[in-house]
């Protein structure tokens, strides 16, 4: 609710005028714009890698997607006649996430139209910033896989040309069943290896998500969570667990996008459940359905759940106590 | 305390203890003083003077029959030349007895120590020296002194943790008057029948801490307990809490769980009190802020007006926005410069331009910080929601009642949403709808 600043004129003459707020008088000096900042500048070393292996058209396409979704915030403000937030810098962080979930060769006009889906459709017509439920980046993601599903599977290998022969993500190659084929696990780690353009690279994303979580922008229960229950689940399926958690999304998933303030859960409790969910469907989707990447379906199922999750896990209270109910 | 045992959180607030080596200095008596008759928790005085009355230093002008209530004294020798209403700085009005001082501070020939041989008769001394909480609420103190199970109360928590940035009036109490805050403790201890008595303090005052340490050292049942400075250690609850691990449930008075928590000035009244028999007439406040050119510990008359003790300290530097009665986080705002000095007043805080940003409030984006941050995990931000759609059972059941108001969610909020104004909005709005059934 919104609180007036009254200015009162003092009885004596020459007074001051003396302002009057509601306390405290005294703020910490962070805000969403710091905020999404530094979520940015996490996403930086990720960023870095996908230039080192897929070449310029990787900054090219997060810029196109950025850039997009910064207009689309910007025109849907405009044309609903509503305050326009594009300083929040929120945007920004969505055009990257988005442009980490594709391939690098997707076509550009399909990139913004997947930003459009993402801060149009999926933001912006649900409240805008804090108010969607969806993850933008993750439903824009499963936007684009299920309209061109050519584009949105078209691998290439690191240091390929971007007309190059298609390649299989080592996710793929578990599904069909082709192991001996896999890189090595210090492949998967660094990155050297086919995929989506920024979530091949485990190490770039771990480094960005420790400097998130020491930055206090997020908590270590999501991600910390996410990535043991993928773990636990891949053991209980009879999976290699360190390839589990280092392919597909995992990585991206559970430091930037299960992470995502607006759609996960409020409390440590209503967290730690968000994470196990999302780690448990993303191992069936991964294990026993037709599609070889199921993070993204994981996060946007467990969004739908966080109100209920939320209002599950109402804190108790210091002190409190609750009448019991009579029968 | 337990190692086990959890501590409560809350915010990583700057301490700006800038006035810390300040001796505390008594100001030069001022020309008039304005006595307000609401100056404790519970019902005001009834002024006992009439304009034109003497009166001299520690003479009572104020009393009430009410049970929550404290007399009031005057402070100066002199002549009562009004007594009239004022707009307090929370917009309700009060009376006040305003005094033109004569310069003689003379004292009341009433004025002597108090022969106290029991319980009864210590309550009794304690409302007549006035005494209130010091630390800022301001709850008559013999009250405390008097529970209903006196029998089953056996600590005693002396508050020393001033947890609210630039304040150091009690750190300056502890410093210079520890003998007070000692005889303070054996007092309440030999007539209330304490056995263990715990003095918090946070752990940015390693000084104070040393010394207490030092001057208890032989003492076994006295500990003194160092807390994590991490605002609001202070806070009556939570300083119970931290130093004996009981928790002071929903409803109840501390010594329903053995404990009566004291602010150590308050305490090291007690001990000055029982050797002089002078009532509370004079606090020590931080005067301190960008706009002060002085900043420094004073010892003011109760009653002296904000702009005597302001000149002071130098006058304003600068072009006062702010005017803070008690620290940034809790402290009341009032308009006016004139408004005079209250027993429970530990602080004057006049912010400049700099200080006083105003905040645009933004959309909430869920990060959860007020939910991290409150020492009682409320859940601010689902208390505004709750709030603005008149969910009155929703407010219920997220017990928005216990909010102390410690400003912790407001301060971390990213989106600069005013959420503890929100909480206190809610609880009136949940007092109203509960009161109507």
């Amino acid at each position: 609710m919104a609180v007036n600043t009254v200015e009162t004129q003092a009885p004596a003459e020459e007074k001051a005028k003396l302002m009057i707020t509601p306390s405290p008088h005294f703020r910490d000096d962070i805000n969403t714009r710091k905020i999404m900042l530094t979520v940015a500048t996490a996403l930086l070393p990720a960023l870095v890698m996908s230039i080192f292996y897929f070449g310029i058209r990787a900054l090219l396409l997060t810029a196109v997607c950025v850039v997009s979704c910064v207009v689309f915030e910007y025109l849907f403000a405009k044309v609903t006649k509503k305050p326009v937030t594009i300083s929040d810098c929120s945007a920004v962080v969505t055009g990257i996430i988005l442009a980490f979930n594709v391939p690098v060769t997707l076509p550009f006009w399909m990139a913004v139209f997947g930003s459009f889906i993402a801060i149009v459709v999926v933001k912006c017509l649900f409240g805008g910033i804090g108010c969607n439920f969806a993850n933008p980046a993750a439903t824009a993601r499963i936007f684009l896989l299920v309209s061109f599903g050519n584009q949105m599977t078209h691998w290439i290998a690191p240091h390929a040309a971007i007309d190059a022969v298609a390649t299989a993500t080592p996710l793929k190659l578990i599904s069909a069943g082709q192991t001996d084929q896999l890189p090595s696990l210090w492949n998967m780690l660094i990155g050297n290896r086919g995929g989506s353009l920024g979530e091949t690279c485990a190490l770039a994303l771990i480094v960005g998500g420790l400097y998130l979580i020491w930055n206090g922008v997020i908590g270590w229960q999501i991600p910390v969570t996410l990535i043991g229950s993928v773990f636990v689940f891949a053991l209980l399926f009879g999976q290699d667990p360190f390839y589990a958690v280092l392919s597909g999304g995992v990585m991206i998933g559970a430091f930037f996008m299960a992470t995502d303030y607006s759609t996960s859960p409020v409390t440590t409790k209503g967290k730690v459940i968000f994470a196990i969910g999302i780690g448990f469907i993303t191992m069936v989707i991964r294990v026993f359905c037709n599609y070889p990447e199921g993070m993204s379906f994981a996060i946007l199922l467990m969004n739908i759940l966080v109100p209920h999750i939320d209002s599950l896990t109402i804190t108790k209270p210091f002190g409190a106590v609750f009448e019991q109910k009579k029968q | 305390m337990s190692v086990l045992q959890k501590t409560l959180k809350g915010a990583k607030v700057a301490h700006f203890k800038n006035t810390e080596n300040c001796e505390s200095t008594p100001m030069p008596l001022p020309k008039e003083v304005c006595i307000s008759m609401s100056q404790h928790m519970g019902p005001p005085c009834n002024p006992l003077v009439k304009k034109g009355d003497a009166v001299k230093v520690g003479t009572m002008i104020g009393d009430s029959e009410a049970f929550l209530s404290a007399p009031i004294h005057s402070s100066v020798s002199g002549t009562v030349s009004a007594v009239e209403e004022i707009v307090t700085a929370t917009g309700s009005r009060c009376q006040v007895v305003i005094i033109q001082t004569d310069g003689e501070q003379a004292v009341d020939e009433h004025i002597k120590p108090p022969e106290i041989e029991n319980h009864p008769e210590f309550v009794k001394a304690i409302r007549a020296s006035g005494l209130v909480g010091l630390g800022g609420a301001g709850f008559p103190t013999h009250i405390k002194m008097n529970p209903k199970n006196l029998s089953e109360v056996d600590t005693l928590v002396v508050n020393a943790a001033e947890c609210e940035p630039y304040i150091t009036s009690d750190y300056r109490t502890i410093i210079e008057r520890p003998q007070d805050i000692l005889d303070g403790i054996a007092a309440i201890k030999k007539y209330v029948g304490i056995t263990q008595v715990k003095i918090a303090v946070e752990n940015n005052k390693p000084q104070a801490i040393e010394m207490l340490r030092r001057l208890t050292g032989d003492d076994p049942s006295i500990e003194v307990c160092s807390l994590k400075a991490i605002y609001p250690k202070g806070a009556e609850k939570v300083t119970a809490y931290e130093t004996t691990g009981r928790v002071i449930k929903e409803g109840m008075l501390p010594a329903d769980v053995g404990v009566i928590v004291e602010n150590v000035t308050t305490t090291a009244f007690i001990g000055q009190y029982l050797r002089t028999g002078m009532p509370l007439v004079t606090k020590t406040l931080t005067v301190d802020g960008g706009a002060v050119a002085e900043p420094k510990n004073v010892v003011a008359p109760i009653g002296a007006h904000f702009s005597d003790v302001i000149d002071f300290c130098g006058g304003y530097k600068c072009t006062p926005k702010k005017l803070i009665m008690g620290g940034p986080m809790m402290g009341t705002l009032v308009f006016d410069d004139t408004y005079p000095v209250l027993k429970n007043n530990n602080a004057l805080l006049a912010f400049d331009e700099s200080q006083t940003a105003v905040y645009e409030e933004q959309p909430c984006i869920r990060c959860g910080r007020c939910i991290q941050a409150c020492p009682y995990h409320l859940m601010p931000r689902m208390i505004e929601k709750a709030y603005e759609s008149d969910n009155i059972p929703m407010l219920q059941k997220l017990k928005v009642s216990l909010c102390m108001e410690c400003g912790c969610c407001s301060f971390v909020c990213p989106a600069k949403r005013n959420l503890t104004f929100t909480n206190k909005m809610a609880k009136q709005k949940l007092r109203a709808a509960t009161a109507k059934k």
